[in-house]
């Protein structure tokens, strides 16, 4: 198990970017929505530090997932809110970890599900390989390289912290 | 096979859902969790979620009512399963099918569910022992015995105005508690979360004998029973069933136990009033207490929606291939 390095200067930058890239898109007063769980306690931070004027949004993606006829119902849902219109917005949609993309299709496709956001724009504190669907970050503090294996997890929701675990570690 | 069995798989995980006797008061809450989930979906302009997306669901009323079907129907469409409304008085069983070769055609259809109402206690359980392994069984009303989605949509409704702690609660249930499915799976849900108090107020006609081993208080007194309830739950007077005079009239069963506005003084200021619907009005309640401020009818019949989306959902989550 390795433990990574505390990740606030890490999130600190991820708003320098997103503030960048909302500039050059021209995108003003964006909304932000995290997905449940460690993608709502990243976008709690990013919120504060970007000083969004609506409130924060939380998705989760519970009935939206690929694999409920494998695996059935997830035990413990957390109702989605979203406090806002989506109709025509431009959403900031953030996770803790981006891995295969099927997490992200599901929220997208239950994003739709609430109205037709002008845009979207993904951020995620950590961009890891093993890719099943095309989908790519627009704003990612963290590369990492892992085996098929590994897994890393966000510790939280205060001082949060990243672990990389092997299937040996487990 | 013991109905415990019978309705949940080796790990606790419902297959069928035929009454709430047995259920332990974490599948009770686990439901009523997930229908707290499935509420947020009326806020979606596209009031759908792909969960059972593929699935195949048939609605089996060999008794009728329309609210209760509408609602299942609904609710499996909300899930985005496909839904068949079977007419079973113009279908093959009254041309001598037997049912269960009717069963059998639906599941060579490869319907996935079926939800079933029933006039006889005991033929969800029936048709539950008789269907393949992959289809689920939902009890929709049977006979006398049950009504398992009533009953956990009444929980749901008082856990939404009242919290989550049922201890601090005092609950009571008035009217033909002797007919009624619905009184059976309310006492059973109620006891199991661990209600604070239980009363049934009904003429000593409509109380069964078994009600005080059930862990209620009986009340043969409205006012009495009413005194500092939090809930009231107003039973709709089965006058279908009704055999024998065991009530001289409706206008005398109004007087000494229908829900007026006085009588329900009696309770507690911010009591809430319920009824499972269809309202005889003037017989069971008063129309100024069934459309006034504490009553919570109407969110009772949108509760119903979501409860059935939970129960359907956790029936047919059920890790594939996993049967009995």
């Amino acid at each position: 198990m390795t433990t990574q390095p505390a990740i606030e200067p890490t999130l600190r930058a991820m708003a320098d970017r997103l503030r960048a890239l909302l500039a050059a898109r021209g995108i003003g007063d964006p909304c932000m929505v995290g997905i449940h769980t460690g993608g709502v306690w990243v976008a709690r931070r990013l919120h504060e530090l970007l000083d969004l004027r609506e409130p924060l949004g939380a998705l989760d993606i519970s009935f939206y997932r690929d694999d409920f006829s494998r695996i059935g119902m997830h035990p413990q849902v957390k109702p989605s809110n979203l406090p806002f219109d989506i109709e025509g917005r431009h959403i900031i949609l953030v996770d803790d970890v981006l891995y295969t993309g099927r997490t992200i299709r599901a929220a997208l496709n239950e994003l739709f599900d609430y109205g037709r956001p002008a845009s979207v724009t993904l951020a995620v504190l950590v961009e890891r390989s093993g890719r099943e669907l095309p989908i790519q970050a627009d704003v990612a503090g963290l590369q990492m390289d892992l085996e098929a294996d590994q897994q890393v997890k966000l510790s939280g929701p205060d001082d949060l912290a990243l672990t990389v675990q092997s299937h040996a570690d487990r | 096979m013991p109905i415990d069995k019978l309705q949940q798989d080796a790990n606790g995980n419902l297959r069928h859902f035929l009454t709430l006797e047995g259920l332990s008061r974490s599948v009770l809450t686990e439901i009523l969790d997930l229908a707290e989930s499935f509420i947020t979906v009326d806020a979606q302009s596209v009031k759908k979620v792909p969960l059972l997306r593929g699935k195949t669901i048939a609605n089996l009323f060999f008794e009728s009512s329309t609210r209760t079907r509408t609602t299942f129907e609904l609710a499996a469409k909300r899930l985005s399963a496909d839904v068949l409304n079977i007419n079973i008085q113009t279908s093959a069983t009254s041309k001598g099918e037997s049912l269960l070769d009717m069963l059998h055609n639906l599941e060579a259809m490869h319907c996935d569910m079926f939800v079933v109402r029933h006039a006889d206690s005991g033929a969800a359980h029936f048709i539950a022992r008789h269907v393949a392994p992959h289809v689920s069984v939902v009890n929709a009303g049977d006979g006398r015995h049950a009504h398992p989605t009533q009953g956990m949509l009444d929980m749901f409704t008082i856990r939404r105005h009242k919290g989550p702690d049922f201890g601090a609660l005092r609950v009571a249930i008035v009217g033909d508690i002797m007919h009624s499915r619905v009184a059976r799976s309310q006492i059973h849900a109620l006891n199991t979360l661990g209600v604070g108090e239980l009363r049934v107020i009904a003429p000593k006609t409509l109380v069964p004998p078994e009600a005080s081993a059930l862990g209620v208080h009986v009340f043969h007194d409205m006012a009495r029973g009413l005194k500092d309830v939090d809930v009231v739950i107003m039973l709709r007077l089965q006058r279908e069933r009704m055999q024998g005079a065991l009530i001289p009239s409706g206008g005398e069963f109004f007087q000494l136990y229908g829900l007026n506005a006085d009588m329900l003084a009696q309770a507690k200021p911010d009591a809430i009033v319920m009824h499972p619907g269809p309202i005889n009005r003037g017989i069971e309640i008063d129309s100024a207490v069934a459309d006034g401020e504490q009553s919570v009818i109407l969110e009772q019949v949108s509760n119903g929606i979501a409860v059935r989306m939970a129960v359907m959902s956790m029936c047919l989550g059920r890790a594939a291939g996993e049967g009995a």
